[in-house]
């Protein structure tokens, strides 16, 4: 039995280099610093790259080992040039905010990235996450170099980092030009950046929606409103705005009295994320009854946006601000012995992954370690096939075609729905392929974009109509708006089918 | 709780895939992980058993100085072959090549496990290697091919016109005809560039052009299909006789690839054929998809994009031998999940896969710290000629004939532990044309194995 907190090292069993651990390099290595209080003035001070090396060298050991103006080492410390074991690369380069260096070198220009690119495969203008990526970073060390536009054509769906082989931390180098580029390049009254702010602050809206659900789902149901989002803001009319729900769930939440079940040794802090909150609350109660089902005293901490549309945007400034809040809360959630868990699968990446990566707030790393996926959790810590095993499953659908979201795959959760509702008596699940669905989030959304996603998500929505079920499933919000939207298929969360299962 | 199976195989290549399958069929319980998506799309997607025989002198124990005595660029025997039978060779392979240990019945039986499991491959038909043109221009002694290659066999002696396109830098059609005829092939090639297909960005990538001859879009107000057939046809003659088959960079379509081939053969009036190209190669990412489609078929869970950065072995277990691994621990981004089994194949890859890695200080396997023979002295690592007879060609974990992994002395390191495909030492699989080969044979018994091991 192994506790999966326990991130001790276990080094003494065996010598270093025959430890197993994590291939070199990539983003497992990165330090993450990125906000407005954490900038570094590019070239200011040192303009010599070698004596800036040369000082950082004089820093870290705390006395100076060479003369700063040649970097030449002295000899009265004994260190000789020569030697190998003295030797450290000179830093060459500015390497920006985020010192992405290693990971830039990492890359061996194999392309595999680019193959794995949904967007590359249907948009001509797109050049692919290796140029986004890498190449954009070494061109950005020549001082007169700009963030290229196309960067914004990047729908943030990752796909690039669980193809690279190498481990070249794609998209944190994506969102660090993304955020450059909105900073730097993008007008701020410019239609598209408005749009995007809009987009990207999808919990201000729904927060302001939700007071009133029936008048802003009557509002944004008119063919007006479309017509202006369009006209106006660049949004695709083709869809149709979810609706808000006429109870959130933290609304819910409440006027239930709050947890049901006590228990301070089985504890979790439910991200419900915005889209469970004012969209689907019936996700959110799901997450609660299946866990009170097994035990677990569910803390709703207070919390704004994961951050995940921002990212896609390059908002990171308004990001930072959100993270702020939730890694405030998450860790005090933590501290009272919970671990954090989402429903939504960009929820959780964006906790364990871009959080680290990007911001650099106490705690941050605790919230990373401590952050699962709703399903996920339950396989680990609970004996849930042999639950399921033993219930009866006591639903409307028993036919499902699944997708699974690129935000899933790297956390190694695409296939764990399958795999677990493979265990109810009497339910299908079908996996739908492993492409795209197209919407990215806000991707899908944008007036100019719409075409692409529909045409990324030409291959689920087919494969969807030759699966057996007539009810899509899948975790993430967005996906399903686009599931429904091309097959018009009511779609479920993998928690739906477990409440209906478990939940008496 | 851990995630359990009976067996759990670490690596998502042919090996690891292989031995999943090999595993399921014994009628155990099977989950596979694989930190990234599979690299199977860096291959070419053809299939080798064994090509070439290189001289090599691995005589000596690899922990001592094995580069005394080996030769230069100037004075490098010539290896024996290219092979017209794979399976007779085996017995001239070094011993402790991983053929030698798991026998030419093992290859045999990992083979037809391949034609059983993937539809759309040539070649079962003999046990003799068939020649098939790399886009280097060199013809590639291999066991089993695509379809899609077919038609573009160097054993066929019919008038060949290789295509390709500017935007495709690094197929170069010129060349791979003026290689193909230094080689000798025995029919006429000639090779063109074609303006197609102008409406693609300069570097766009071939599942953009694959998408577009699946879908037959227009391109430039044209079908793609015809587009292509259009930009090819005059140069049909430019081949001495006239071309009867031509050969176009592995682009072909991806999920439609058979009806691209075949209209275009149609509009031509002559065979079509795909060159595999290098990564990312799309024959390479057709072959993962059949793969991954079989194991879903055949029961195998499993999982991409989480690495195994831990193991822990059963209470009393040290490092020492004897130690039975009773969990690995999988990151998933900063988390350690446990995932616990009866047996483990271990199917990695090797140290261009990452499965066998190096620092300064020595060569490595990083997963479960099997042991890896390799010299004490650095420089003892390599010789001078880049394409020469390499000492860390063979670095790997070596294992018995039941495929467990032995330890500095000889013995068992870890019992319930089996090790396939390119993390196994002992063989020089770039320059002998045997790595798929190896998977197969070596993951068909570590699967079988690992079977053994959790039913005991």
């Amino acid at each position: 039995m192994t506790d999966p907190h326990d991130d001790t090292d276990d080094s003494e069993e065996s010598p270093r280099r025959t430890d197993p651990g994590v291939p070199h390099l990539g983003r497992d290595e990165q330090p993450a610093v990125y906000g407005p209080d954490y900038r570094v003035e590019a070239g200011a001070a040192i303009d010599d790259p070698v004596a800036r090396a040369a000082d950082g060298d004089a820093d870290a050991a705390g006395s100076p080992v060479g003369d700063s103006t040649t970097g030449a080492p002295v000899a009265d410390g004994g260190v000789s040039d020569l030697d190998p074991a003295n030797y450290d690369a000179v830093d060459v380069f500015d390497t920006g905010d985020l010192d992405l260096r290693d990971g830039s070198d990492s890359c061996y220009k194999c392309s595999t990235c680019d193959t794995s690119c949904p967007v590359a495969e249907v948009d001509d203008s797109f050049p692919g996450p290796k140029f986004q990526g890498p190449e954009q970073w070494r061109l950005k060390r020549k001082e007169d170099h700009d963030i290229d536009e196309s960067i914004t054509s990047c729908s943030n769906c990752m796909r690039c980092d669980s193809a690279c082989p190498s481990s070249v931390p794609l998209s944190q180098m994506h969102n660090e030009a993304r955020g450059e580029y909105v900073e730097e390049r993008m007008e701020k009254l410019s239609r598209e950046y408005v749009r995007n702010r809009i987009l990207s602050n999808y919990r201000f809206f729904a927060a302001i929606a939700s007071r009133t659900p029936r008048l802003a789902n009557f509002v944004t149901g008119l063919g007006v409103t479309q017509w202006a989002g369009e006209k106006l803001l660049g949004i695709t009319s083709e869809r149709e705005f979810p609706d808000f729900a006429e109870e959130t769930f933290r609304e819910w939440w409440r006027s239930r009295g709050g947890a049901q079940v006590e228990n301070p040794d089985k504890r979790v802090a439910y991200f419900h994320g915005c889209y469970s909150n004012y969209n689907t609350p019936e996700v959110g109660k799901a997450m609660v009854r299946v866990y009170e089902q097994f035990g677990y005293e569910v803390l709703v901490p207070p919390q704004k946006c994961s951050g995940t549309p921002m990212f896609a945007n390059g908002m990171l400034d308004d990001a930072r601000r959100h993270a702020e809040t939730n890694v405030e809360s998450l860790v005090a959630a933590i501290g009272d012995g919970a671990d954090v868990i989402a429903s939504c699968t960009s929820c959780s990446l964006s906790l364990r992954q871009e959080y680290p990566e990007l911001f650099d707030l106490h705690g941050i790393e605790d919230v990373a370690e401590h952050t699962f996926e709703a399903l996920e959790y339950l396989r680990i810590r609970e004996d849930l096939s042999g639950a399921l095993a033993d219930a009866e499953f006591d639903g409307d659908a028993d036919a499902f075609a699944y997708h699974a979201p690129c935000h899933a795959r790297n956390q190694g959760l695409s296939r764990q729905a399958i795999e677990t509702l493979h265990d109810v008596d009497g339910v299908t699940v079908e996996d739908v392929g492993d492409s795209c669905s197209g919407i990215s989030g806000t991707y899908g959304w944008k007036a100019e974009k719409y075409d692409y996603s529909m045409e990324i998500g030409e291959e689920m929505f087919e494969h969807m109509a030759d699966a057996e079920g007539e009810v899509g499933m899948t975790e993430c919000p967005t996906c399903a708006m686009q599931m429904e939207h091309g097959t018009g298929y009511e779609i479920q969360h993998p928690l739906q089918v477990l409440e209906a299962t478990l939940v008496e | 709780m851990a995630i359990t199976s009976d067996v759990l195989v670490v690596g998502g290549g042919l090996a690891g895939i292989t031995a999943a399958l090999s595993t399921a069929r014994e009628g155990a319980d099977v989950r596979l992980v694989s930190h990234k998506q599979s690299t199977l799309q860096q291959a070419s997607g053809l299939v080798d058993a064994l090509g070439y025989v290189p001289p090599t002198d691995t005589g000596s124990d690899p922990g001592e100085t094995p580069t005394a005595g080996r030769t230069g660029v100037r004075d490098r025997p010539d290896p024996e072959g290219p092979l017209a039978d794979p399976f007779g060779a085996i017995d001239r392979l070094p011993v402790d090549h991983p053929y030698r240990l798991v026998g030419a019945d093992a290859l045999r039986e990992g083979l037809e496990l391949f034609d059983e499991t993937v539809a759309g491959y040539r070649g079962a038909h003999t046990d003799r290697n068939a020649l098939v043109p790399t886009f280097g221009g060199t013809v590639k002694p291999t066991a089993r091919y695509p379809a899609a290659t077919a038609a573009g066999l160097a054993s066929d002696d019919r008038p060949m016109l290789v295509v390709g396109f500017r935007s495709l830098t690094e197929f170069d059609a010129r060349q791979v005809a003026e290689r193909l005829s230094a080689a000798g092939v025995p029919f006429p090639v000639t090779g063109a560039e074609v303006a197609f297909p102008a409406a693609f960005r300069d570097d766009a990538k071939i599942t953009r052009f694959a998408r577009a001859l699946d879908l037959d879009e227009p391109v430039d107000g044209t079908p793609a299909r015809r587009a292509l057939a259009d930009a090819v046809a005059p140069h049909l003659d430019a081949a001495d006789g006239g071309a009867a088959r031509v050969g176009f960079p592995a682009f072909l379509g991806d999920d439609a690839a058979p009806a691209v081939r075949a209209e275009l053969a149609d509009r031509l009036g002559v065979n079509v054929f795909e060159i595999p190209t290098g990564p990312p190669s799309l024959p390479g990412l057709r072959l993962a998809d059949r793969l991954y489609e079989a194991l879903d078929a055949a029961g195998v869970r499993y999982e991409t994009g989480v690495p195994v950065v831990g193991r822990e072995l059963a209470d009393g277990g040290g490092d020492a031998t004897g130690g039975h691994v009773d969990t690995l621990l999988v990151d998933r981004k900063g988390t350690r999940v446990p995932y616990a089994a009866d047996a483990v194949v271990l199917a990695t890859g090797g140290l261009v896969g990452k499965g066998i890695d190096s620092d300064r200080d020595g060569v490595y396997e990083p997963v479960l710290g099997c042991h890896v023979p390799h010299p004490a002295e650095r420089y003892e690592w390599y010789v001078d000629d880049a394409f020469g007879d390499q000492p860390y060609a063979r670095f790997g974990v070596r294992a018995d004939e039941r495929l467990r992994p032995l330890d500095a002395d000889g013995e068992v390191q870890f019992p319930n532990v089996r090790v396939a495909g390119a993390t196994l030492g002992g063989a020089d699989v770039a320059r002998e044309k045997s790595a798929s080969g190896v998977s197969l044979a070596t993951g068909l018994v570590a699967g079988r194995e690992a079977a053994a091991e959790a039913a005991r």
